[in-house]
């Protein structure tokens, strides 16, 4: 087969048969309609828009935390001295007034 | 007397919409014709004009009237095409074994007597249709306005916006592309 005629009388085919230039009736103004429609935004697509764009940030933020509490060496006094610390601050006023009063 | 083209586009950007209208009916015919190069539904064409009659309203700011809007607007319209074929060609995969009965017997005439096998026929058409939608994207806007508009090499520059030696690297490449999807078609059917 010669593929340099067959290339040939393709594309003489393609050049003898240009598309059609028809247009569908009343085209224009589904056009105009479409271009002069006034803008009205779809709050609820653009909030499952953002919802849906926060999810994946928020799964990953989620498995990171998990693994983290997973795979982190457990302070065996840390939580402690953590909670004592605490109830020493908070309880460090009464214990002040306390023992003024004692020693009067 | 009718306002030109000029003022219509002054008008539009000042804020009439409407007379963007008389643009769209002038030219809407030579965009249709241009989008069924590419495309074969009828929906997927008008998809691809109204696409083109909103990018060219969005854009029309960026229109400095140094050239014609014809050509500004034909520029958009090929880019629209290509957009369209890059974005379906993974749907560009079909077997050539698919052939319908008048392709074949087309191809049947052309291997035995290439002399009979009429380039107006139907099936010619087809065939080249077939073998344009296996082409890579690129490949298939050359060949459309290199071979089949015989449009200039520095034409198709200004409407592709590919530099002149792209468009001539990309043109030895999609005719090599072609000839390897036609010995394809010749392996397959007779060989």
């Amino acid at each position: 087969m010669d593929l340099a005629e067959l290339n040939r009388k393709l594309i003489a085919a393609a050049r003898a048969n240009p598309p059609s230039q028809r247009v569908p009736f009343a085209f224009e103004k589904r056009i105009m309609a479409r271009l002069t429609r006034p803008l009205v935004p779809d709050y609820r697509a653009l909030w499952a828009r953002a919802l849906w764009r926060a999810a994946a940030p928020c799964v990953a933020i989620m498995l990171l935390l998990s693994a983290w509490t997973f795979f982190a060496p457990a302070g065996s006094a840390s939580g402690s001295d953590l909670s004592q610390e605490l109830e020493n601050t908070v309880l460090a006023a009464v214990e002040q007034d306390s023992t003024a009063d004692w020693s009067r | 007397m009718e306002p030109t083209e000029a003022e219509l586009i002054a008008s539009v950007l000042k804020g009439d919409a409407e007379s963007f209208e008389p643009l769209v009916q002038k030219y809407s015919p030579r965009v249709f014709a241009t989008a069924r190069r590419y495309a074969r539904r009828e929906s997927e064409i008008e998809d691809i004009v109204q696409e083109v009659w909103l990018k060219a309203f969005q854009k029309l700011k960026s229109f400095r009237g140094e050239a014609p809007f014809e050509h500004w607007l034909m520029r958009l319209t090929v880019h629209t095409c290509y957009d369209f074929l890059r974005a379906h060609q993974r749907n560009r995969e079909a077997a050539f074994s698919e052939l319908s009965e008048p392709e074949t017997d087309w191809l049947e005439r052309f291997v035995h007597h290439p002399a009979d096998a009429a380039e107006h026929a139907d099936a010619a058409r087809q065939l080249i249709e077939r073998v344009l939608e296996q082409l890579s994207p690129a490949a298939r806007l050359v060949i459309t306005l290199l071979e089949i508009e015989d449009r200039p090499v520095k034409e198709i520059s200004r409407l592709t916006g590919w530099s002149v030696p792209l468009v001539k690297v990309r043109a030895f490449r999609a005719r090599a592309e072609m000839r390897k999807i036609l010995a394809n078609i010749a392996k397959e059917k007779y060989l």
